[in-house]
Order: C-alpha cells, then sequence, then structure tokens
C-alpha cells in the first residue's frame, strides 16, 4: 500500500510509535496482572471457605501397575496459594521491568506463569481430594487426539492458501467411514484407512468447489460441515441403527505398551500405553512440521499460501499444489477421525464429534498456523476439557461449562490480538486465477 | 492488488484497490440469476431422491435379480421417491388425503409458514451482513442469547399483558444485537476475522445459556432438576394468528414486518446506502467518507437484532412449554442456506425461508410415513447452497451457456464513451 508509509514516516520519529523499532508491547504484561488478578479473587476472595481447616490437595503420580511407584504429592491449600500468588506478582512486575525497557517477555517466562497459575488453581479447585495425574493427564492426550490431527490438517490446507472450515465434517466423516469399514472388515486399519479416504472426500469436495469453481471457501466450509452430518445422520439412521452388528460395532485398537519407554514415571503410562492412531499422531506431528519447514514441499506448499503469483512466477503449479495438499489435509483429519470410533468409543453415534472440528480449528488460530504450536494448543484444550470433567468428579467450584468455554474464549483473545500476533497465511482463503 | 492512485479520473476507475474476496462472492451470489436458484433446487431434490433409493430397502431386495427383472428394481425406486416427495408436500403444503375437509387439509401449508418464521428472521440478519460483505456465522450464539433474555422476562417477570409481550421481545432483541455487536466491535477495533469470532461466540453462547438453564435463580424452572427453563407466562406468549387449531402466530407478522425494513434499510435509507457501499468495495467506502469501522459496528448490531428476533420466535412463540439449551435448533446454520438461497436479498429470503420451512414441515410427515430420516432435509439443503453457490456446475450440468466472458457490465460509462469516439 502507498498510503501507509506516507502517514507512518513523521510518526516514526516519534520514540514509542508504532513506527519505531522498539516496539513496547504491553499485551502480555497487561494479560499477567488479569491472570494474576483472577488467582486472588479465586484464592482469597472466594476462597474454600466450604472445606474446613488447611485441606490438602493430594496429586497422585503413580499407578498400582506402574513399574516405578512415586509417592504422590501433597500440597496444603494456604501454602500453595501463597507461594504461587507471590510468584505470580514477581513474574507480572518482572513482566512490565521488562515491558518498559522494551523487551520482549520471552516465552519461558509465560509458560512458568502458565505452570504456577495452573498449579494454584488445581490446588484450590480440588481442595481436599484426590487429583490421579495420570488419568487426567491421560484423558487429556485422549480429548487432544483428534483436535490434534484436527488442527495439523487445518494448519496443511491453511498453510497452503484454503481456509478449511470443514475439519468438523471431516473429523465426522472419518469417524463414520472407520466404524463402517471397520466393522464390515473385522479390521480396524482398514477402518483407519476408510477414515482417510472420508476425509480427503470432504476435502476434494472443498478443493473442487473452492479451488475449479471458485466459491467462497468458508461459504463451501460451513456447507460441508452441514452436508456431512446430514448424510451420516441419513446412513446411521437407515443403515447402522437395523443393522448395528455388521455395520456398527468395530473392532477397537488394542493399546499397546511401548517397553521401557512405558515405565518411565508419570509420562511413560500418559505417552507410550496408547494405540496406534497416538503412535501414528506422533508421527504426523514430527512429518508434518518436519515437511512445512524442511523440505521443498513445505516451502512450495508454503509460497503458494503466501503468495502465490510469486510462487507461480518460479513456476509452481498453484491450482494443482492446493488441490493434492488440501487432500493431504483432509486425509489427516479424517484419521483422526477415526479415533471416535475405533480408539475412544467404539460405535458410531450422530454427530459424535460435537464441534471437536471447531476446537480444533480455534487451536489452528491460537497456534499461529504452526504444527507444533497448534499441537500445544491442542493439548491445552484438550486438558481444559478433561480437567473439567476429572474436576466434577472431585467437585469443584467452578461451574463445568465455564471450564468447557475455555479454548473459544482463548481463541477470541487471540484473534483479537490480546495475545501475542496472530497473522494467518497471506492468502488463506483466497481464490488464486492466473492472469 | 494494485496500490498506485493516479490522479487521471478515467485510470482512477481501474486501479482503485480491488475489493476483499468476500465482497465480490457477495456481488457474485447477487448476481446469479434466478434460473440457477430453480435448477439448484431441483438438482438438490433429485441427489435426495438418489439418497432415498440407495438407502430403501424394497430397492436393495430387487436389486439383487436386477438384471432378470429390472422393472421391479425401478418401480421400488419410483415408489420410494415418489412416496418421500409426496409426503413432503402433504405434510408441507396440502394434505390431500386427508377427508377431513378444507380447514384440516390446508394446516400444513400454515406448519410450513411456522416453520419459516424464525428461519426468515434468522436469514434475513445473515443476508443483510452478507451485504456488508460479513459472515454472519454466529446466528446459533446471538439466538441463544435473545432467547435467553426474552425467556427470562417471559418467564419470570410478571407484568401487563400487552406489555409483557412487548417487553420480552425489545429485552430478547437488544441481546441478539449486543451478541452480534460485540463481533462487529471486534472486527473494527481489532480486525479479528468475524467467521473465527462468530463461531467461537456460538459455543461460549451455548455454554453461558446452559450453565444459566442449570442454575436455581437464573433461568432453571423452580423446583426443578432439568436443565430447562420454567414455561413462559400466558401474557408474554405471542398471540395465535389463525385460532387455536393453527400454530402461526404473531411471530409471522413480524418477520414479515421486519422483511420490509430491511427491504427499506438496504433501498432507500442511507444507512443502507454506506452498507451497500461498504460491501461493493469498503476501500472505496472509506475513501467516499464512509465510516467503514462503524458499519461494522451497525450492521451487526441489526444483524444481531434480527436473528435475536429469531431467538424469541422459538421461546415466546414455538415452545412456551419452557426452553433447553437445544432451541435454536439448527437455524442458526440454516439461516446461512436460507440467505445464500435468497441471495441475500429481503424478499429473496422471505421466499427461501418458506421454502425451508417446507422442507422442514414436510420432513416430519416423511419420516412418519416413509421411514426416511428427517436428515435427509439437511442433505438437500446443503446440496441446494453447494449448488447455488457455484453457478459455473449448474450451468455445466445443464449445458446452460456461460456468460459472455467478454462483456464488462461493471466498466464504467466514461470508458464506453470514449471507444465509441475513437
Amino acid at each position: 500500500m502507498t498510503a501507509a508509509p506516507v502517514t507512518t514516516a513523521p510518526a516514526s520519529t516519534v520514540p514509542g510509535a508504532p513506527g519505531s523499532i522498539a516496539v513496547k508491547s504491553w499485551k502480555a504484561p497487561i494479560a499477567f496482572a488479569i491472570f494474576t488478578l483472577i488467582a486472588i479473587v479465586l484464592f482469597f476472595v472466594v476462597g474454600r471457605g466450604d472445606k474446613e481447616g488447611n485441606p490438602t490437595t493430594i496429586y497422585r503420580l503413580s499407578e498400582p501397575r506402574d513399574a516405578i511407584q512415586l509417592p504422590p504429592l501433597e500440597l496444603g491449600l494456604a501454602e500453595t496459594t501463597i507461594v504461587v500468588t507471590i510468584l505470580m506478582v514477581a513474574a507480572t512486575v518482572g513482566a512490565f521491568l521488562l515491558a518498559r525497557a522494551a523487551i520482549k517477555v520471552p516465552l519461558w517466562l509465560t509458560t512458568i506463569f502458565a505452570v504456577l497459575f495452573l498449579v494454584g488453581f488445581l490446588t484450590w479447585a480440588a481442595a481436599g481430594a484426590t487429583v490421579p495425574m495420570i488419568g487426567l493427564l491421560a484423558g487429556a492426550l485422549t480429548v487432544s487426539t483428534p483436535l490434534i490431527f484436527g488442527s495439523l490438517g487445518g494448519v496443511i490446507s491453511e498453510r497452503v492458501g484454503v481456509v478449511n472450515i470443514a475439519i468438523e465434517g471431516q473429523l465426522l466423516g472419518g469417524a463414520f467411514m472407520a466404524a463402517m469399514l471397520g466393522t464390515l472388515t473385522g479390521n480396524p486399519f482398514v477402518g483407519l484407512l476408510g477414515a482417510m479416504v472420508a476425509g480427503a472426500a470432504v476435502s476434494f469436495v472443498l478443493a473442487a468447489f473452492a479451488i475449479k469453481y471458485l466459491v467462497d471457501q468458508v461459504i463451501v466450509g460451513v456447507v460441508l460441515n452441514v452436508l456431512v452430518l446430514g448424510l451420516t445422520s441419513f446412513l446411521y439412521s437407515t443403515v447402522m441403527v437395523p443393522n448395528a452388528e455388521t455395520f456398527n460395532s468395530p473392532e477397537k485398537f488394542e493399546r499397546i505398551a511401548i517397553p521401557l519407554l512405558s515405565d518411565i514415571p508419570v509420562l511413560g503410562p500418559i505417552l507410550f500405553r496408547q494405540t496406534v492412531i497416538v503412535y501414528l499422531m506422533y508421527l504426523a506431528i514430527f512429518l508434518v512440521w518436519f515437511g512445512l519447514f524442511k523440505t521443498r514441499w513445505g516451502l512450495r506448499l508454503r509460497s503458494v499460501g503466501e503468495h502465490p503469483t510469486a510462487a507461480d512466477t518460479v513456476g509452481i503449479n498453484v491450482r494443482a499444489t492446493r488441490f493434492w495438499n488440501v487432500l493431504l489435509a483432509g486425509a489427516i483429519v479424517g484419521g483422526g477421525g477415526a479415533f471416535f470410533t475405533l480408539a475412544a468409543v467404539g460405535s458410531f453415534g450422530k454427530d459424535m464429534t460435537n464441534g471437536a472440528g471447531f476446537i480444533a480449528l480455534a487451536a489452528v488460530i491460537f497456534g499461529r498456523w504452526d504444527p507444533i504450536r497448534a499441537t500445544l494448543a491442542s493439548l491445552l484444550f484438550g486438558f481444559a476439557t478433561n480437567l473439567q470433567s476429572t474436576l466434577s468428579i472431585v467437585g469443584s467450584p467452578v461451574p463445568s461449562e465455564f471450564m468447557l468455554m475455555l479454548p473459544y474464549v482463548v481463541t477470541i483473545v487471540a484473534v483479537a490480538g490480546f495475545v501475542g500476533l496472530s497473522r494467518a497465511p497471506a492468502a488463506s482463503g483466497k481464490p488464486y486465477l492466473k492472469a | 492488488m494494485s496500490t498506485t492512485t493516479s490522479p487521471a479520473p478515467a485510470a482512477a476507475a481501474h486501479e482503485t484497490p480491488a475489493p476483499p474476496r468476500s465482497n465480490q462472492i457477495m456481488r457474485e451470489i447477487l448476481g446469479g440469476s434466478a434460473a440457477i436458484s430453480v435448477l439448484a433446487v431441483v438438482l438438490a431434490l433429485i441427489a435426495g431422491g438418489i439418497l432415498i433409493i440407495l438407502t430403501d430397502e424394497r430397492v436393495a431386495e430387487t436389486s439383487g435379480y436386477f438384471f432378470s427383472r429390472p422393472g421391479d428394481t425401478l418401480g421400488a425406486a419410483w415408489q420410494a421417491v415418489s412416496g418421500a416427495y409426496s409426503a413432503l408436500f402433504r405434510g408441507s403444503v396440502f394434505n390431500y388425503a386427508t377427508d377431513r375437509g378444507f380447514a384440516i387439509a390446508i394446516r400444513p401449508l400454515l406448519e410450513t409458514l411456522t416453520f419459516a418464521t424464525p428461519l426468515i428472521a434468522a436469514g434475513l440478519g445473515v443476508a443483510l451482513a452478507f451485504r456488508v460483505g460479513l459472515f454472519n456465522i454466529g446466528g446459533r450464539g446471538q439466538m441463544l442469547i435473545a432467547a435467553a433474555a426474552a425467556g427470562y422476562v417471559g418467564a419470570y417477570i410478571p407484568m401487563p399483558p400487552v406489555l409483557h409481550l412487548v417487553v420480552a421481545l425489545v429485552v430478547g432483541i437488544i441481546g441478539g444485537a449486543l451478541w452480534g455487536g460485540i463481533v462487529g466491535l471486534l472486527k473494527a477495533r481489532t480486525g479479528a476475522h468475524e467467521v473465527i469470532v462468530t463461531i467461537m461466540l456460538n459455543y461460549i453462547a451455548f455454554y453461558l445459556v446452559s450453565f444459566l438453564l442449570r442454575t436455581p435463580g437464573a433461568l432453571q424452572a423452580p423446583g426443578q432438576n432439568n436443565p430447562k427453563s420454567g414455561p413462559m407466562l400466558e401474557s408474554a406468549v405471542y398471540p395465535s394468528l389463525l385460532g387455536p387449531q393453527y400454530s402461526l402466530d404473531l411471530g409471522f407478522i413480524l418477520v414479515i414486518v421486519a422483511t420490509i425494513y430491511v427491504w427499506y434499510l438496504l433501498n432507500r435509507s442511507a444507512m443502507g446506502f454506506q452498507f451497500r457501499a461498504v460491501g461493493e468495495n469498503p476501500h472505496a467506502a472509506q475513501v467516499a467518507g464512509i465510516n467503514v469501522k462503524s458499519v461494522y459496528v451497525k450492521v451487526m448490531l441489526i444483524a444481531g437484532a434480527l436473528v435475536g428476533l429469531a431467538g424469541v420466535q422459538q421461546v415466546l412463540g414455538n415452545f412456551t412449554g419452557g426452553f433447553a439449551a437445544g432451541l435454536d435448533a439448527g437455524i442458526g446454520f440454516d439461516a446461512i442456506t436460507v440467505a445464500l438461497l435468497g441471495r441475500s436479498k429481503p424478499w429473496g429470503v422471505f421466499f427461501a425461508g418458506i421454502l425451508f420451512g417446507a422442507l422442514k414441515a414436510g420432513s416430519f410427515t416423511m419420516q412418519s410415513s416413509e421411514g426416511i430420516p428427517v436428515d435427509i432435509v439437511l442433505v438437500v439443503q446443503s446440496f441446494i447452497v453447494l449448488f447455488i453457490a457455484a453457478p459455473p456446475l449448474v450451468r455445466a450440468i445443464f449445458r446452460l451457456p456461460t456468460p459472455d466472458s467478454t462483456f464488462q457490465w461493471r466498466k464504467p460509462a466514461i470508458d464506453r464513451k470514449a471507444e465509441v469516439s475513437k
């Protein structure tokens, strides 16, 4: 834009103005302050008057069957909340000082702050009860698995320049096809393959309409979600319900414990006593990250998503690149959909993804279109969801609805630009017309 | 994207920044012909018919000996489809099978209008935002918040008859407007993409209303354990239009008024002119002195209010016995399809809403008499929108001529004169 430099040129001489190099960002310290305030209110104003004396929260770190037993961790409510609050205040002050010196708040500080808040919150919310850490984290991974697959597919699709609102439909289609084929063949691997094909099929419609017919990608995505919901619900009622034995009772994947690795305390049982789909997920995370940032394929993909005209000029076939990568993204998401029917539940149900695709979309944005960050965002959202169900068992003072709301609120905060910079690939959502 | 601005007026017409993609899409949807709409509906019904045939049991049985007696299979297929679509007609327009007189036979048509009422209201909200180039996918959230607000007033705050209805209606509409306004505000202030914000706000509204519905003293019916509100007080319920034997109520009149209002707003008012200008090209509108950011906020307030009207309809008209968190019944998403089929024009939305209302009303008869799940409506509806949104596809299927690409109907008049004088 020619207008931009003209207006900012005089402003950039003013120190601290947006045009100058030393940018002071107050967003992080303000966010820290808000969370510290929330913590103080929760810990000391709301408190746990319903519990007598100074209740302790017991964190159980190993399950009885684990090889290496760790003693449970006991944290007293008063000590923990006081220590956590002091540290959080210190981190907030530090963040303000850093911001005043125009230094970006480092990631490690944010991480430590988040962990502090979480420990304080958990100790407060579960005061007087036992928190099974293994169960909590393993459950979080289970909830996160389809989200991670969904967000990886979302990242690929958006990085190549096609907005993928249809993640929900791809997950649901994958879940349906996995149940159907898994039951018909009696082989969960065929089910998984079928799920990937189903996801790719949804992607095919998205790609065909968005790339060939230049229909708006958001419209196609929204409509595809409705279409897949309608189709799977229709076929579920007409085909699966009358003959559940022949169509809707797939064999589930067995959990496989990886020798040695699964004996690592805490992490082992969570990460390495899982189904094949989860191990494939680890592989997929690595491959997507490596592929996007370390290979020629990834460079081409990203260039098509950022600046299709430039990519075209150097001889990259923009439309073909988009088409095949959107298909690939759909296959990955579809594979995640198989997790619902072949690992988690064991049969298909109407609308069983229940908005997971939209949480995955949120994770893509919150993860700033980066596979690793999107995975972490998915894990965070999965953790929040599972924390809610764990806390509702131990009896938490926070209404479960607010915990479930968290991913969505966080995403709005992220897209509104309060946390870091959230910038989509430049050409995402724009069809490419060769001049 | 061209960024230079030349002082010569003729050249400037060519070199203003191209409008964002969503604005172009809006123009394409507006510009499509009515023939495409009709053909899209026909195609979608054919696709639905294929689905019915594929899942029909008799067809499956007879197809086992298709090559010896193909007539059986074809006959079964015909029976399945004609049975389904005649049930759809009986359930949505005129029940010719009844012998209890015209008053009963015409009831399905009024049922259709009842189903259409919230669809039209929400469709108008989506369509209005479309005209400004915004995707309002937040119908669900706006409906829920409006319904919760109106439902609270309607169920728990006793008031004199007419006043009660008016207050509940207004409170609900304000609720929807505010929930929509958040989107406009975030879009204007921070540039947050409205699609993401509306999707997220849908879920936030859902959990918020779920929480209120299970909290005694908020929306939950006193002395109840279910997450459900108490019944609406008699004074807040929409009065019936044609007597108790028909379900059509005041809401339909309100929706007609809303349609006229949106028509007036878009075509006859200064604000509507600004809306359309921003919808055509926000950069140009900005240059012309229109405050684009304020237009975003205003249009989302009004769109939220219109969708809110649909939410109010649900609690004060359709589920007067108390509502649960599923009260939106997918209308928030259906509204998108209604707006697209109606080409985002007020009266287009009105008739598209009636068509989808007919599909909904008829689907229940289809399920009860032919055993076809109501979900078929979702399939037909999404097919309609896919076909509508892709005119080239429909043209290819029906081998219609492509509009002449050399004809540039948006070319400035001044250029054409220049060419003639050459």
